[in-house]
């Protein structure tokens, strides 16, 4: 055994490490276009300690450590591009305190979106957390480490923005708590504190390691119904989402189209998620979003589809489990896409710029739209599936997947957990003073440079 | 292919049913009249702008004349939309033929079960032995358009279907949904085709096989409210067997306000068209009047009305159940 391998093994026990080589060909790749990497080892620690004592071996050593959850990027965020330590966080998924009159979780990083799903229901039936479309093993602190969005942000913003505080331990080893719970018992929020909370989210693991969330939770309604709004020119879309988040009554809301099913095809569909606690609630919900889009309507320009139960099933769902369906439309496992972060009046044109650059590169493509905070912004998906088995399919998605954060760049959007490639882009475009504090902070945090190498670097 | 529609009926006729009856506008007979006459000379007439496409009035019109029919063909010559142009394009879109239907000859009766695959595990049991059940976007009655003001669709569409159902040397068809019996006894007939093929309507099919199994026909004893579909406008004349089937298995239609020529539409149709709050009323309206009439359940002939009015109904505490399912309870059979 290595020496590394062996100090890794007296931290966590030996069965928690791993440097086989199928374990490595594993841990090298995601499902998204980036080419493998494979790492030296693999461990999993069950305790915040194990992570400090880690951090502390690969600072010695210069080693590079690359902290991953699910590892459900899509995007190689938690390729080891320069080898080291992967640092698997699914052991520590415990839920350590839900309080359920200020409302708030504080779970441990590698808790699972669908653990934490089920719990609530199970204990805490009122309160639910924001739940993305990711597969349920996707950990809530991998999700809040690239700002992910879910079922509730287009009431509450993006999943970063519902983080009351972390328990992080930093590259020198301290272990660091940020918001209220530094100065309280409580977990309550990141006000009135300068937010440090900040130096953790968005930064893809390069600035410590998160160990701990405390998470907001929201109340749980009963009954949850969709309607889809349909239209067939995307000039529209920009209006149709500011009518229905006008009406404050809307929950999740997306806009989905692809070339595949027929139905889909050539439309632009408005899902708009509503939630109440009685039918005299849903059904006022209902008629005020019909209120909202009558214009529409009454014009011919747009209309709410008929969904069968059998459908409508299907969007009901928390997570939507067609999203992962979809992921794999081309079979072989490879999906990935560019979501870019951008404003909602932007639709038109990067739905007219995601067609032109699938068109152009022959790819397969569906964009799903994801509202955030009253229209504050949306992520625009563009998604590319391919088969991973297929050379010249993983080049196309590639080729489409690199001219797209070209055209959100120039647009004014911004990509969302970009891989490498798409970093370098918006590095480049970015204010020179904003590029320098990046690197003086990363500096400052991580002066050896062994937090997850190649990301975020300027 | 031309409707046969004859002015002249309509000149006689003293009562202009078609309109006066009709349950989502409201005319008195002089301005029926007047409506009437308009859409004869081919004129734009509040009609065309306001049906509900309910297919009532071809029920109401005992002269044999087709004044649906010809409501649809000048909507759609007029450029009028009943319902939003993405919901008609996608509806055309979703269920336009795929083009990779082979044709075969059937194992056994061959019966169409439209476009609903969901239900596909729902005809089984001894009802449905020595059948073949099959769908396809390449055999669908298309006869949905009529709705939308897409008769063009269905004109274009329907020849092929009927051609790769003759290939597969088809002599009987049973349609499981009333809509797809109506295109080939009514619709074809009205725009002059041919159907090399006889239709055979489920009820008729299904009276035919519980006689079959007569000894073990257990009388179900059930009040039930019938929620009868648009299409049936289009063939009225297979009433009765229903009423026959029904006395069959023991079970009693009970009369209420929206039953027969004055049933209530689902509603789905109507939302699609962006008419919302005249889906709630008649939705409500209906479901109060099977409430009223003492049914405990509810009894589909239309698969889609069963899907849209299915929760609806359960909820207001009538076992919603399709009709070939009701069969199959009589038989015995779990369902
Ligand atoms: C079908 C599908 C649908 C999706 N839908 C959504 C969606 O609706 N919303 C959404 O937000 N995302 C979505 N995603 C993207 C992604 O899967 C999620 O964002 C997921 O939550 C990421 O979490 P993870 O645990 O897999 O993170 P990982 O992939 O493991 O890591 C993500 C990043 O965070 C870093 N990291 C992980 N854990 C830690 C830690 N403890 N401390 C510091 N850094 C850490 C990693 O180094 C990496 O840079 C989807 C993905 C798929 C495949």
């Amino acid at each position: 055994m290595d020496n590394i391998l062996q100090s890794l093994a007296a931290i966590v026990g030996e069965q928690y490490v791993s440097n086989r080589q199928e374990e490595l060909y594993l841990y090298a790749r995601d499902q998204g276009t980036m080419d493998p990497h494979p790492p030296d080892y693999v461990v999993l620690p069950g305790t915040v300690e194990e992570v400090r004592e880690i951090v502390l071996l690969a600072g010695r050593e210069g080693i590079p450590l690359v902290p991953m959850g699910g590892g459900l990027v899509l995007s190689g965020l938690t390729i080891p591009l320069r080898g080291g330590i992967v640092l698997d966080m699914k052991r520590m998924n415990k839920i350590i305190e839900v309080n359920p009159v200020s409302r708030y979780a504080v779970v441990e990083a590698g808790v699972a979106q669908g653990q934490l799903q089920s719990y609530l229901e199970r204990h805490h039936p009122r309160l639910r957390h924001s739940i993305p479309d990711a597969p349920p093993m996707a950990t809530v602190g991998g999700n809040v480490a690239i700002h992910g969005s879910g079922h509730l942000s287009q009431a509450y913003g993006f999943h970063s923005d519902m983080v009351n505080g972390l328990e992080v331990v930093l590259p020198s080893g301290e272990i660091c708590h940020t918001g209220s719970c530094s100065a309280s018992p409580y977990w309550f929020a990141r006000s009135p504190l300068p937010d440090l909370t900040g130096l953790f989210l968005g930064w893809f693991g390069t600035t410590g390691i998160i160990t701990k969330v405390a998470l907001k939770l929201y109340p749980k309604k009963k009954m949850k119904d969709v309607l889809m709004f349909v239209t067939e020119n995307p000039d529209y879309v920009p209006d149709v989402i500011y009518r229905v988040t006008e009406t404050e009554m809307a929950e999740d809301v997306l806009v989905l189209s692809a070339p595949k099913p027929d139905w889909m095809a050539g439309f632009q569909i408005t899902s708009v998620a509503l939630t109440a606690d009685s039918q005299l609630e849903m059904d006022f919900k209902r008629k005020m979003m019909r209120q909202a889009l009558a214009g529409y309507i009454d014009d011919r320009e747009g209309g709410f589809m008929f969904l069968a139960p059998n459908l409508k099933k299907n969007f009901l769902e928390t997570p939507q489990r067609s999203v992962a369906r979809y992921a794999d439309v081309n079979k072989g496992g490879g999906f990935e896409y560019v979501g870019a972060i951008m404003p909602v009046e932007k639709f038109p044109q990067a739905y007219r710029s995601g067609v032109e650059i699938a068109g152009k590169c022959g790819t397969t493509y569906s964009f799903i739209v994801r509202i955030i905070g009253r229209a504050h912004c949306m992520m625009f998906a563009f998604a590319y599936p391919f088969n991973r088995a297929d050379k010249e399919d993983v080049q196309r998605a590639q080729k489409a997947l690199h001219e797209t954060n070209a055209a959100v760049l120039d647009m004014g959007g911004i990509p969302w957990k970009a891989e490498v490639p798409a970093q370098r882009m918006i590095i480049e475009k970015m204010d020179p003073s904003a590029r320098q504090l990046i690197g003086r902070v990363k500096a400052m945090l991580d002066p050896r440079g062994i937090m997850n190498p190649g990301n975020w670097e300027v | 292919m031309e409707l046969q529609f004859d002015t002249s009926i309509c000149a006689d006729c003293a009562t202009v049913d078609c309109l006066v009856k009709c349950q989502y506008m409201h005319f008195d007979l002089e301005s029926a009249r007047s409506e009437r006459q308009k859409l004869n000379n081919g004129e734009d007439s509040p009609v065309l702008h306001n049906c509900a496409t309910c297919y009532a009035c071809e029920e109401y019109c005992k002269l044999g004349n087709h004044p649906f029919y010809q409501i649809v063909d000048l909507q759609e010559q007029k450029g009028i939309w009943p319902a939003p142009r993405p919901i008609v394009h996608q509806q055309v879109k979703m269920f336009s033929p795929k083009g990779d239907f082979v044709p075969r000859e059937f194992a056994g009766v061959p019966v169409n079960l439209c476009l609903f695959p969901e239900l596909q595990g729902r005809l089984t049991g001894r009802l449905f032995e020595g059948t073949s059940v099959f769908f396809s976007r390449d055999l669908f009655c298309n006869l949905v358009y009529l709705h939308f003001a897409k008769n063009s669709v269905i004109k274009e569409r329907v020849p092929g279907v009927i051609q790769r159902l003759a290939a597969c040397n088809v002599e009987e068809l049973v349609c499981f949904h009333d809509e797809c019996y109506a295109l080939y006894a009514s619709w074809a007939p009205a725009y002059g085709l041919e159907v090399p093929f006889r239709p055979v309507h489920l009820f008729k099919y299904l009276i035919d096989r519980l006689k079959e199994n007569y000894s073990q026909v257990k009388k179900l004893g059930l009040k039930a409210a019938y929620q009868r579909p648009c299409s049936t406008r289009l063939t009225p004349a297979k009433e009765p067997l229903l009423d026959e089937l029904l006395e069959l298995i023991g079970v009693e239609r009970v009369p209420r306000e929206y039953d027969r020529e004055n049933a209530l539409c689902c509603g789905a149709i109507l939302r699609m068209h962006g008419r919302e709050e005249l889906a709630d009323d008649i939705n409500k309206r209906n479901l109060d009047d099977m409430v009223r009439s003492g049914a405990t359940a509810c009894i589909f002939n239309c698969p889609f009305c069963y899907l849209t009015l299915g929760e609806m109904v359960a909820a207001k505490g009538l076992r919603p159940l399709l009709i070939s399912d009701l069969c199959r309870l009589a038989l015995g059979e779990k369902l």
